[in-house]
């Protein structure tokens, strides 16, 4: 194992990862040192979203580095420390002196209430701009997703931004950037799903023998294997092109509708004890359940996809990329 | 779960965008009629020697057998490209596919140069003798004995849902070479018999569409000097799985019937056609991405079972997927005699689907290697 995945792996199936992601800068991989973050490429970043999506870690990983922290760094601004998150929306940007008034509301705002500080994006007549706020200041309407993650509506009345700078990200590109994050966890979490479900049929005995003797358990945990393997290296391809429209739309559509059917295997393998509240699989397959539909699911993105292919003069061309 | 399971993406040589542009090329300018399953359906000896003549059969072997020295991506390129348009590979296809790589792995110095330069001339095709009527997925089952006479080896038994034999030039027939004993896996050997030969009855046996493409090869005594048996005697079993690595997991596991999207594309024109367009695009570029990284790790020199597996079993349900999705936005109803090129296609592709699933290997056997892969048996 390469260290940096061993290192993940180790902090990620803590029971309190956050400490220790800060401490050794991981929460921060992939943003350039000199922005304050730890370096690394994108890459990095993603053992460390894979990582947490494989131990069910309730992090807001994703937010701070990938999302929050890149944002930042590409418009210039220090990133600040402490668990950070990032969102566009309806939200109006009007020029106070040196500094900028926001007014608006964010939907679903991925752990608004436990974040440091929230950078919004939003657009001005001069062009796109990064503002930092502090959520403990703001209005915070309460959400979750079906894995008990934060994801909170925030109200924005008249409240002075603490630091701002033009972005040359837009809120499209933001949706694009989380729905890579996602389908990274996506494959983490998969993964998680079918080492449970192997563990699992291994130990259990049912008729005198391992239920993973039985020909019928072994062909769905095939199956469950052939959904993550091929989810996983697709959504490896389209980190290394993540400025490719048809790499992130293709492989978040398709790690989307594998998250259901790895899911759903992954249960009927378990059983009823993978119903049970305390047990580990149901952290896991919550967290497919909700992330197959964070940033676009794969109808959305089927959509998107629909729409290139349908202004290209081949659809062949689409999937090769050339 | 062990690093091993995952698969690095592949990555396509530099150069192999001009390649593909100029196969492109070619495509655009040969007169053939695209059709869905080319690959086992398309067979125009004419077509394969027009690629034999452009250096795209043989790609891979060396120059000195009178191949090309190129990488196995660059072949992918190249066939992937062929598929996509439904052109028609299915006279060379298995020589090309398999027949090379095996020749070139197991075969003699005379055998090389007998048959590796005529294969990439598109001169020279091949079936292979694998399937009985007793033996389908317990292929160590055959029955098909050879036995000793002189210099040589006497065929006897038969062989069915052969491809391709009634073109085919020679085919490579996999026969028992001693008597089973403990271990089911030794005494078997392969054995190349030039076509057509005394003792050889090649009689077809028709498609679901009435189509012949299948047929039942017997073998009544037919004679192979010893000079053509492949590789060692008893080597067999190995010989024929390691071949087995070349034809799972290909571009020919997903593209079988992207002649629908192709076709569905040029008429896609509400929202719910053009969502499911993108929907199988997003499936169709991932898959291609997992088999991509399977023939990246093979031509690594590794070998890996388990993913070209478990790509071909995802794969080929996708290529029926492809004809169900296509059928719900086409507007037509499948007619193999209609002048609309999409009802015809469908009329083709649903007729061969059931194959997609069992050739090369059953998906539920394919499944089972996984399985064993996973530990769980």
């Amino acid at each position: 194992m390469e260290p940096l995945e061993e290192t993940a792996n180790t902090i990620l199936a803590e029971d309190d990862p956050w400490p220790a992601l800060e401490e050794s800068g991981l929460a921060l991989a992939g943003v350039p040192e000199e922005a304050g973050g730890s370096g690394g490429d994108l890459a990095d970043a993603a053992v460390l979203l894979r990582a947490a999506g494989r131990h069910a870690a309730a992090v807001p990983l994703a937010e701070t580095g990938w999302l929050a922290g890149r944002l930042l760094a590409e418009s210039g601004l220090t990133v600040p420390s402490g668990p950070l998150t990032a969102a566009s929306g309806d939200v109006r940007a009007v020029r106070d002196g040196d500094g900028w008034i926001l007014d608006g509301t964010l939907r679903r705002v991925p752990w608004a209430r436990s974040a440091h500080r929230l950078a919004v994006l939003t657009t001005t007549p001069a062009g796109g701009l990064v503002a930092l706020v502090d959520p403990s200041r703001l209005q915070v309407e309460e959400g979750a997703n079906v894995a008990g993650e934060p994801r909170d509506d925030v109200v924005l009345a008249g409240v002075r931004a603490e630091a701002a700078a033009p972005c040359p990200v837009d809120a499209a590109e933001l949706r694009r950037r989380g729905a890579l994050a996602r389908a990274v966890q996506l494959t983490g979490a998969m993964r998680g799903a079918l080492d449970l479900a192997v563990r699992y049929a291994g130990e259990r005995e049912q008729f005198g023998r391992p239920i993973g003797r039985f020909q019928a358990v072994q062909q769905a945990l095939a199956e469950l294997a052939g959904e993550v393997t091929v989810a996983d290296v697709a959504v490896r391809a389209a980190v290394r092109a993540p400025d490719d429209p048809v790499a992130v739309a293709a492989a978040k559509a398709n790690a989307s509708r594998a998250a259901g059917r790895v899911a759903a295997i992954a249960h009927q393998v378990h059983g009823a004890i993978g119903v049970t509240g305390e047990h580990v699989l149901g952290r896991v397959t919550a967290r497919l359940w909700a992330w197959r539909d964070e940033y676009g699911n794969e109808a959305e993105w089927a959509d998107t996809l629909g729409a290139l292919a349908a202004s290209a003069s081949d659809p062949w061309a689409l999937i090769t990329g050339s | 779960m062990a690093r091993s399971d995952v698969l690095e993406p592949g990555t396509l040589p530099p150069g192999t965008g001009e390649l593909r542009a100029r196969v492109r090329e070619f495509l655009a300018a040969t007169p053939f009629t695209p059709r869905c399953d080319c690959w086992l359906t398309g067979a125009d000896p004419a077509f394969s020697r027009r690629l034999g003549e452009r250096g795209w059969l043989g790609m891979t072997l060396p120059e000195r057998y009178g191949g090309h020295g190129r990488s196995p991506l660059e072949r992918f390129a190249v066939i992937e490209e062929l598929l996509a348009a439904g052109a028609p590979v299915g006279a060379h296809w298995i020589a090309d596919r398999q027949i090379g790589p095996s020749l070139l792995n197991h075969g003699t110095e005379e055998q090389k140069h007998r048959f590796l330069p005529a294969i990439a001339r598109g001169e020279c095709f091949f079936a292979i003798g694998m399937s009985e009527p007793d033996s389908g997925s317990d292929l160590a089952s055959v029955r098909t004995r050879a036995e000793r006479d002189g210099d040589g080896w006497r065929l006897h038994g038969t062989k069915v849902w052969t491809s391709g034999a009634h073109l085919a030039h020679a085919i490579l027939v996999l026969a028992r070479s001693a008597p089973k004993d403990t271990d089911r896996h030794a005494g078997l050997s392969q054995f190349i018999v030039p076509l057509p030969a005394e003792g050889v009855a090649i009689r077809p046996i028709l498609g679901l569409s009435g189509e012949h493409h299948f047929n039942e090869v017997v073998f009544d005594g037919a004679f192979v000097p010893d000079d053509l048996v492949l590789g060692r005697p008893g080597d067999g079993w190995r010989q024929v799985t390691a071949e087995l690595a070349y034809e799972r997991s290909g571009p020919e596991r997903l593209l079988s019937t992207f002649l629908l999207v192709r076709l569905l594309h040029a008429r896609a024109d509400g929202p719910a056609a053009r969502r499911a367009l993108g929907a199988l695009t997003a499936r169709l570029w991932s898959l291609r991405q997992a088999s991509l990284a399977v023939a990246g790790a093979l031509a690594a020199g590794e070998t890996p079972d388990v993913p070209a597996a478990l790509v071909k079993d995802l794969g080929t349900r996708f290529e029926s997927e492809v004809i169900e999705v296509v059928r719900e936005h086409a507007g037509v109803e499948p007619d193999p005699a209609s002048a609309d090129p999409l009802a015809r296609a469908l009329a083709e592709a649903v007729v061969q689907a059931p194959g997609f699933t069992l050739r090369g290997g059953t998906n539920e056997i394919l499944r089972g290697i996984v399985a064993r892969g996973l530990g769980v048996r």
